[in-house]
């Protein structure tokens, strides 16, 4: 299932990526040759097998709802790129 | 003292600062300067903590005139740009974090400063740890200092190449696919990487989050082991850490190892494997079986898949974990007219070409009607390699193997072909998806001087037997001694 250019250019916008014009056809191309290459595990029959996503037989690991102290306001907001008050800026979206 | 004090490991240093024959601030100053006169030319260090270095050193020489030494006081390490530190810069060699001061310690760096290490500074590494050669830094790449025009592997290459020229006395990096084995190999000192849980990832920054493990970088077993004590054990802040309770990891070096059953996969032997690589891991297992260790064949069938399922499972993790890279909370924003543009110029000139490749082949493979097809049938398949590793190890206690199939490649020689830079992964990634230990651990050198390691793979939480059998063997022979012409 190769990917093809328009493909290529929606999966960036997915990812909030764009692509320089010069680039689109150097990462089709090799987005295509990984994917080909992982084609190879439709090779194995994995039928049956349970999906392993966590190495570790850790399940639900909690802690008591207890009030702790956090990271401050300010220092929260001390690397934002903007901020006004103690609220991270943004473009205007409405 | 006939060498000079940077070239000492933890284990030589420790007993001269504890003895006051040195002091923390000598040692720490003469790292300084030596980092300042010669990290030009490997590029092994991103920032330098001048003054916080020789703040810590005086500190730990306060503690040790109050007789209140710990196992690490007054001892200068490298920390993989990964780690987040406390007022220190932290980039992951991105633009995009090119000036994140963090406003908290990751519980690793916060387990060294209890035990009174003192941290020289930030080690370079392929962006966001993406990489097998530390070329994919946007702050450019770190030499070999074997041979400054080849890489020094990555990606924690920085602080490879610091540990091995000298540049520190040990450092941390961390290991997603190899990244802390690998570079260990190619700049000829010792690298570890624990069983996923040992130790800590709150505060490294997220790649790939189940196969990311933070893990030590040093000039001699013992080190590793020391550092080890220093940094595994549960944390509360981090929910995949494991709770039961870290050894003594010292306390089985010099043990001997006769009778230990150690088990050489068919499958790491065959095509692709180079010739010198191969002669110096066979002369490895017969040191190995000189010191009485019975070798015997084992089987991993699944191991020619691992390099497909890791590209599947790793790029969906850092599709997600890189999601939040958006301009706003912290690190590079890149003004829009509107917040969908401020997204799309932040994130296309804060990350360099292969984290965008990863990230969008993440995209992708997690997209509907593909997830079947990619993420469910990598993680059955990596269940697959796992149930490998459960099998050899019902026959065997380790498994001795080639870190890389050849030594370090030339600067540049892989940068256009991203699937050949995934391939030299091939023997470090299984133990990854497995979740399982591994050490890197000099075994010789190329016929152009450039080194080799074997490498030894142990069942989960088996980190005490790894290093027992990498340290008979790192005595049995001198390979650790060499320095680079540096």
């Amino acid at each position: 299932m190769a990917l093809s250019r328009e493909e290529v250019l929606h999966v960036a916008e997915l990812a909030r990526l764009s692509l320089r014009p010069a680039e689109i056809e150097i990462f089709t191309r090799q987005l295509n040759d990984i994917l080909a290459y992982v084609e190879k595990l439709q090779e194995l029959d994995t039928t049956g097998v349970a999906p392993l996503a966590h190495v570790i037989p850790i399940c639900n690991a909690f802690r008591e709802d207890e009030v702790r102290e956090g990271l401050s306001l300010d220092l929260a907001l001390e690397n934002a790129p903007a901020r006004e008050d103690d609220n991270f800026l943004v473009p205007r979206v409405i | 003292m006939t060498e000079p004090l940077y070239s000492l490991s933890i284990s030589q240093l420790a007993p001269l600062l504890a003895r006051g024959e040195v002091s923390p601030v000598e040692v720490t100053a003469r790292l300084l300067e030596r980092i300042k006169e010669r990290n030009g030319e490997l590029n092994a260090y991103l920032t330098v903590d001048e003054a916080g270095a020789l703040e810590q050193a005086r500190e730990a020489e306060a503690c040790l005139g109050r007789g209140e030494a710990a196992s690490l006081t007054g001892i200068p390490l490298a920390l993989k740009d990964v780690m987040v530190t406390r007022g220190l810069r932290t980039t992951c060699a991105s633009k995009i974090l090119e000036n994140f001061i963090p406003p908290f310690d990751a519980t690793v760096v916060a387990r060294l400063r209890r035990e009174g290490a003192v941290i020289l500074g930030k080690a370079n590494m392929d962006e966001f740890a993406m990489g097998s050669s530390t070329e994919n830094s946007a702050y450019g790449p770190t030499h070999n200092p074997w041979n400054r025009e080849y890489i020094p592997g990555g990606s924690s290459g920085g602080s490879a190449a610091a540990v091995a020229a000298d540049l520190c006395i040990a450092s941390l990096g961390s290991d997603t696919g190899g990244s802390i084995r690998q570079p260990a190999s190619h700049c000829g000192v010792v690298g570890l990487k624990p069983t996923y849980g040992r130790v800590s990832r709150y505060g490294l920054v997220a790649y790939a989050s189940s196969l990311d493990q933070i893990g030590p970088l040093t000039k001699e077993v013992r080190d590793a082991a020391i550092l080890l004590n220093t940094i595994a054990g549960h944390d509360p802040k981090d929910s995949t850490s494991v709770p039961q309770a870290a050894a003594d990891y010292t306390e089985a070096l010099g043990r001997e190892i006769h009778g230990l059953k150690i088990g050489v996969p068919r499958e790491y032997f065959g095509h692709g494997l180079d010739p010198e690589v191969e002669a110096a891991i066979r002369a490895a297992l017969k040191t190995l079986a000189g010191l009485g260790a019975d070798l015997i064949e084992v089987s991993l069938p699944h191991t020619e898949y691992a390099v497909a399922t890791y590209y599947v499972v790793a790029v969906a993790e850092a599709s997600s974990n890189l999601a939040r890279y958006d301009g706003v909370k912290y690190g590079f924003r890149a003004e829009g007219k509107n917040l969908m543009e401020t997204y799309l110029n932040t994130r296309t000139q804060g990350f360099g070409a292969e984290v965008r490749r990863r990230i969008m082949l993440g995209t992708y493979t997690l997209s509907a009607g593909y997830y079947d097809a990619y993420y469910k049938k990598g993680s059955q398949v990596r269940a697959l390699i796992r149930s490998d590793f459960e099998t050899a190890f019902k026959a065997c206690h380790l498994i001795a193997c080639p870190v890389s199939p050849t030594p370090a490649f030339r600067l540049g020689e892989k940068l256009a072909d991203p699937l050949t830079m995934y391939l030299s992964d091939i023997f470090t990634i299984s133990a990854n998806l497995a979740g399982i230990p591994g050490i890197s651990v000099p075994c010789g050198f190329s016929s152009q001087g450039l080194p080799i390691g074997l490498q030894l793979l142990g069942p989960a939480f088996g980190e005490a037997e790894i290093l027992q059998a990498a340290y008979a063997f790192e005595q049995a022979t001198d390979f650790h001694r060499r320095k680079p012409p540096f």
